[in-house]
């Protein structure tokens, strides 16, 4: 089953045109990175499936529920705002910025959605949020503010938070970018766990590395367009348009 | 001392007039501050229209001025003009113009949270008001604290602007006495009776302070 589907989409931020008619499928358990140089829409696109930003045009398919239809007048248009949400929170999301919040605990940060929006109880939920914090190597942070944690740390904290709404996909909006290149490592090898257990990716990255070895596809977006897409090894090795090829040397 | 004592009666009355006055028109403007703060940032053009204007009134005119109106020129107002009791019409004044005050210490604090916080509770499936009670008002909160203090300081001296309608509140009850005696001590138990509340008010707001320092930002 097709986790996600996109459909022609086109978005504009007023007379800037940043998605040019994308269209894109992700099958259940697959782990796509999106790369490209920045400005080239691959952060929109993902902003575009959690409604952080709407779609002028196109349709989007989220598991086997639709997000937005094309209207009779071509324009897209969103299924209402409680529908919306439900599908949307299928789909956790990591930010480039944390955004954990800050007036609570690690653990608070983590069990606050799962109790808000699914009542969840507390103290099913809290179990379930110190395994999640095992798993990310935090129990010991538990108790902690954001503020005392390093950047590595609070990330991993936010893809905890993420997990506990139990996701069907993860979106990860460059979750590197903004940590010193020593912390990156932790992170990666936190993403690395969840797509060994299967999870649906989007990944939206500036590691190549990461790219070429967790991804099973790598889509190379550049100026609102996919470019080029393909295997890791495609695109890494033999990459059949040039501006792939100029990307890629950039990036060395 | 003996005179101390039988001022003391009339000036502890005054004292509670303006307790009430003070009391009052805190609880009733900070959360019309708040409701007003969201309105002035609605997208609803015509209300948030309607609430700047409404600001720039209260702001742009003494606080003197609006109590003379509600009290003098409101009654005469055709239809819904009503005549208010002198205490009801002072709290109505100082509501409206403390309330304005309130709703633009509201605006700066919730602005001056990130847009990320927004995006994390939408994404994790919160509502509007579930977001802005759990995720943004709290952090808020901390925020306003150190104006909102500034703010009700002023508030407790604001008080005395009530002697233009007449009423005899602690500072106007001093000076009945002093004209009356020529004695200046009332000044000086009014102005210990000021900065004893401003005191408190400051401890309490120290004591806020402190308390959500448990989180840096």
């Amino acid at each position: 089953m097709n986790m996600i589907s996109l459909k022609n989409i086109h978005k504009s931020f007023n007379s800037l045109k940043v998605l040019k008619g994308i269209s894109l499928e992700v099958a259940q358990g697959e782990v796509v990175a999106i790369i490209g140089p920045s400005g080239s829409g691959k952060s929109t696109l993902l902003r575009c499936l959690n409604r952080l930003e709407t779609i002028d045009q196109g349709t989007i398919k989220i598991e086997d529920e639709m997000l937005v239809t094309e209207g009779i007048d071509g324009r897209s248009q969103y299924v209402s705002e409680q529908k919306a949400r439900e599908i949307c929170f299928k789909m956790g999301m990591v930010f480039q910025q944390f955004n954990l919040f800050p007036h609570m605990t690690v653990i608070d940060n983590i069990i606050e959605a799962p109790i808000l929006v699914k009542g969840i109880k507390k103290d099913v939920i809290i179990p379930e949020a110190e395994e999640l914090l095992r798993k990310v190597g935090l129990f010991e942070k538990r108790d902690s503010y954001p503020s005392r944690l390093s950047g590595g740390q609070k990330q991993r904290v936010a893809i905890a938070r993420a997990l506990a709404m139990k996701p069907d996909i993860m979106l990860f909006d460059e979750p590197t970018s903004a940590l010193d290149p020593e912390l990156t490592g932790e992170v990666l090898k936190a993403m690395r766990q969840l797509a060994q257990e299967h999870m649906t990716m989007l990944v939206v990255t500036h590691e190549m590395a990461f790219a070429r070895e967790v991804a099973q596809r790598v889509i190379f977006m550049d100026y609102g367009d996919i470019v080029e897409e393909g295997t890791p090894e495609q695109i890494f090795n033999s990459p059949n348009q040039a501006r792939t090829q100029t990307f890629l040397n950039s990036m060395l | 001392m003996e005179k101390i004592i039988t001022m003391m009666g009339p000036m502890l009355d005054g004292a509670s007039i303006t307790l009430q006055m003070f009391f009052i028109t805190l609880v009733l403007s900070l959360p019309l501050g708040l409701i007003l703060s969201l309105a002035r940032m609605s997208k609803y053009k015509p209300l948030s229209f309607l609430v700047e204007t409404y600001i720039w009134l209260m702001r742009g005119t003494p606080l003197m001025l609006q109590l003379l109106f509600v009290y003098y020129a409101l009654p005469l107002i055709p239809y819904i003009g009503i005549k208010l009791p002198d205490f009801s019409a002072a709290i109505l004044a100082f509501v409206l113009n403390y309330a304005a005050y309130f709703a633009e210490i509201f605006r700066g604090g919730i602005q001056s949270i990130e847009k990320g916080q927004y995006e994390a509770s939408k994404v994790l499936g919160m509502t509007y008001v579930q977001t802005m009670r759990r995720i943004i008002l709290p952090q808020v909160l901390k925020r306003v604290v150190p104006p909102i203090s500034n703010e009700t300081i002023t508030l407790v001296k604001d008080t005395s602007l009530i002697y233009v309608l007449a009423m005899n509140d602690l500072l106007r009850t001093a000076r009945t006495i002093v004209q009356r005696e020529f004695d200046m001590t009332p000044f000086i138990i009014a102005a210990v009776f000021y900065l004893a509340m401003t005191l408190v008010l400051t401890w309490i707001f120290n004591k806020l302070e402190e308390r959500y320092a448990a989180y840096d930002e």
